[in-house]
C-alpha cells in the first residue's frame, strides 16, 4: 500500500457498466516526507475520503476487492483515510 | 487508473480468438492538466471512445474485469470517457 493525497476528482460521462456507482478520484503518491512523489493517478473510492485528505491505497487487482462480490474494472483504491502518521 | 487521450487506432487480422469484434486504441497517457507523459499505450475499448477523447484506463489483471473482457488477454482497457476533472492545485 501507499500513501497519498486526494487532489481532485474525475466524472466519466459514459463508462463500463461495472464501474456504475463507484466514485474516482485523483491520488497524487507522497513520499516519507509529505512531499509529492510520481504521477497524479485516478483510484476508485470505497470509504468516501474527500479532497485534501491523506490516504492509503492499494495497487493491482486488489484495488476492486473493496467491491466484492462486483468485480470492479479499478487497479488502484483508496482503502483508507491517514488520520496521523509517524516515522522513527 | 490513468488518464489518457485517445491518439489512434490498431487493425490487427491475426489475432488471439477472444480479441475478435475488440476495439483497439492507441492512447497517450496525460497529467489531469492534459500534459502527455509516458509511452502510448494500446488498450481494448469497452465504451465506444473515440478520436481526442480523454478516457480512464485501467491496466493489469484489473482489466480483465471491465464487463465483456473476462478470460480475455488483456492489460489494458479503456472503461470510461471522461466529461470533467476537477483538481485543486
Amino acid at each position: 500500500m501507499q500513501l497519498g493525497r486526494v487532489v481532485g476528482n474525475v466524472v466519466l460521462n459514459m463508462k463500463n457498466e461495472t464501474l456504475d456507482g463507484v466514485t474516482l478520484l485523483l491520488v497524487q503518491p507522497l513520499s516519507s516526507s509529505h512531499e509529492p512523489s510520481g504521477r497524479i493517478i485516478v483510484a476508485a473510492d470505497s470509504i468516501g475520503a474527500g479532497v485534501g485528505e491523506n490516504v492509503f491505497f492499494v495497487r493491482g487487482k486488489e484495488a476492486s476487492f473493496p467491491f466484492y462480490p462486483v468485480e470492479v474494472p479499478a487497479d488502484a483504491g483508496i482503502v483508507g483515510i491517514v488520520d496521523h502518521w509517524y516515522l522513527g | 487508473m490513468i488518464l489518457a487521450k485517445v491518439v489512434g487506432t490498431v487493425v490487427a487480422t491475426r489475432k488471439d480468438p477472444r480479441l475478435v469484434s475488440s476495439k483497439l486504441l492507441i492512447a497517450r497517457p496525460m497529467d489531469p492538466k492534459g500534459k502527455p507523459e509516458g509511452n502510448y499505450v494500446v488498450a481494448i475499448d469497452t465504451v465506444d471512445a473515440g478520436f481526442g477523447e480523454t478516457v480512464l484506463i485501467v491496466s493489469g489483471s484489473s482489466a480483465r474485469m471491465a464487463a465483456g473482457l473476462k478470460d480475455c488477454p488483456v492489460d489494458a482497457a479503456i472503461v470510461g470517457i471522461v466529461d470533467n476533472i476537477e483538481i485543486d492545485d
